[in-house]
């Protein structure tokens, strides 16, 4: 293989080798071009997926997602599945954040169903979903800082992100996929000492994020490594579909949960983090913002959370019915079966809807299409990742093999999501 | 967005539907391409959030088979807007919104691969979740859930083989 100096311009490289004259031709590039293989099975992709490189010595000149590996079927399943059973997969979509695909799940259920929760569970949810925003941005972080070299970090996030764990074992039962929500509410109600819990965790999560900060964000290693890398403007943000902190970061000021507000967002005060910059150094600091205003949002909602019941009124039977009920009484569990049964349960109209929840890594929505049976009809997950890493191919050109791991990182690609 | 003149503009083929806060137009598949050149250049419709299909096979009332659904939303007034045009068998095709919008590229090549409708002008069709030895398309109700008889078919490559 003739060896050929490397040059910043490809176009460039292929005037020295001749491609360009009379005769032009395509395939002296991979004379002096190699391809590597980047994954299925690499530790900075974290899950299964796969880029095929173009490279220019250690210059990309293309990069080619292969994505499939993990798809297994969930839309097909959530035709098979009923309201409430289908919950326990959509967990498993984005399982660093599963309770925010519970709660998009549900909303747009709910809203097909015309069902309006109770202010108690609307500011549960609304708690949860902050958490889970939390819980999202502490491991995409976290794993940008590992890839990158910094350990501390990761283990400091690590250690925040078991503390929401355990908070959400104490309302559900589950650390993981908790399946939680159910149409019309949650599955159990929280006590005191849960808020207690919450009130703990926030008062601590300052000290940690703010020593995170100070490691991270002036860190000579980790800025040169992020910064101007990754750079997707604001034109192309709008246009390949960004949402949630990537399109922030590119100055796209969009954020569902002030601009269609749901759950209780419109009674809190917070504000919006966003950055112009559109690398990952942008993407970095508008998640770790983000994070100081979900402290926020999940502070004023822990002390003004509503009492009175969790579940909307059991007597339309439009929701299952509480565990203890059908443990120890007959109406309960004639209740319950009713729920389940074929035929019985839900009254479904015969109509199509998408509404969608600024989930922790964008717009998570889905449309929902009716028949009249107690399941949908057809479920289509609008899943962030797999918008955000259609971007990858157009992003990556010009920039270094080693900017791949970064930018993987801070468009947050979760594989499970991105195939389901 | 205002329908009555968007529907002047089409000359009168765009029908209009609403359900709970969800406005959706229905657009005959030979006018796609121009309703939704001015939506983006006229209506100020810069985002496209999602393309999908649906299979209307077993739907009750139906009278087409695939219904392709947009949803586009204008990010200066933050209005939502769902487009949905609907195609046939045999041979299902639509006009590629790559060029107006790339969020088409990923979204257009799954609706593709699960539904099998061919999107003209797009620049690289190509199966995006199953394998491209695949020949089926999954998420049509003439699909069986389980897909028997499909991983049979997997050619087994073994340790010593490979």
């Amino acid at each position: 293989m003739p060896v050929v100096a490397s040059s910043l311009n490809p176009a460039a490289s292929r005037a020295h080798t001749g491609g360009h004259g009379s005769h032009p031709r395509e395939p002296v590039d991979s004379e002096y071009l190699w391809t590597l293989n980047f994954g299925p099975q690499h530790p900075a992709t974290h899950t299964t997926l796969r880029l095929v490189l173009t490279l220019d010595g250690e210059r990309i000149v293309k990069a080619e997602p292969d994505i499939g590996y993990l798809h297994s079927g969930f839309e097909k399943l959530g035709e098979d599945l009923d309201f409430n059973q289908y919950v326990t997969i959509v967990d498993r979509m984005n399982y660093i954040s599963p309770l925010a695909n519970e709660i998009a799940w549900h909303h747009t259920v709910e809203k097909l169903l015309d069902i309006k929760i109770t202010p108690r569970c609307t500011y549960l949810r609304t708690i949860l979903a902050e958490l889970m925003r939390l819980h999202d941005h502490l491991l995409c972080i976290g794993a940008v800082a590992l890839d990158l070299g910094a350990f501390t970090a990761f283990l400091y996030f690590f250690q925040q992100r078991e503390l929401i764990y355990d908070i959400v074992e104490y309302a559900s039962g589950q650390r993981f996929h908790t399946s939680y929500t159910r149409v019309g509410g949650v599955m159990f109600d929280v006590n005191t000492a849960w808020a207690d819990k919450v009130r703990n965790f926030s008062k601590g999560f300052p000290k940690i994020h703010s020593e995170v900060d100070r490691l991270l964000t002036r860190n000579r290693i980790f800025v040169d490594r992020v910064k101007g890398v990754g750079v997707l403007s604001r034109e192309d943000a709008i246009n390949m579909g960004c949402s949630g902190p990537i399109a922030r970061a590119s100055g796209v000021v969009r954020d569902l949960r002030k601009d269609e507000p749901y759950l209780a967002y419109a009674d809190l005060d917070f504000k919006v983090a966003a950055s112009k910059g559109g690398d990952c150094y942008a993407r970095y600091l508008v998640r770790m913002q983000e994070m100081l205003e979900s402290i926020k949002i999940i502070d004023q909602a822990i002390e003004n959370i509503p009492d009175g019941p969790v579940n909307v009124d059991l007597e339309g039977k439009s929701v299952l019915p509480a565990k203890p009920a059908v443990y120890r009484s007959i109406e309960g569990l004639i209740h319950h079966f009713e729920m389940v049964m074929p035929n019985r349960g839900f009254k479904v109209p015969v109509e199509e809807i998408y509404a969608s929840t600024e989930s922790p890594n964008g717009e998570l929505g889905f449309y929902i299409v009716a028949d009249g049976e107690p399941r949908a009809y057809r479920a289509r997950c609008r899943p962030p990742s797999f918008i955000h890493f259609a971007t990858f191919q157009h992003i990556m050109p010009g920039y270094m093999l080693s900017d791949v791991p970064a930018v993987l990182g801070s468009l947050n690609i979760i594989a499970a999501e991105l195939d389901r | 967005m205002d329908f009555a003149a968007l529907n002047e503009h089409l000359g009168g083929v765009l029908k209009s539907e609403a359900f709970r806060d969800n406005n959706r137009v229905i657009v005959p598949a030979n006018r796609l391409e121009e309703l939704m050149s001015h939506l983006k250049h006229v209506g100020g419709f810069d985002f496209l959030s999602d393309v999908t299909c649906v299979d209307y096979l077993e739907y009750p009332g139906a009278t087409d088979r695939f219904g392709v659904v947009y949803v586009l939303v204008n990010t200066a007034t933050r209005e939502r807007l769902i487009v949905k045009t609907f195609v046939n068998d045999p041979a299902p095709k639509l006009p590629s919104m790559y060029s107006l919008w790339k969020t088409a590229d990923w979204t257009e090549r799954e609706v593709y691969d699960l539904f099998g409708i061919h999107f003209t002008g797009h620049p690289n069709l190509q199966r995006i979740l199953c394998p491209p030895e695949f020949e089926s398309h999954a998420l049509r109700k003439d699909y069986p859930l389980k897909g028997r008889g499909e991983r049979h078919n997997f050619p087994v490559i073994t340790r010593a083989e490979s």
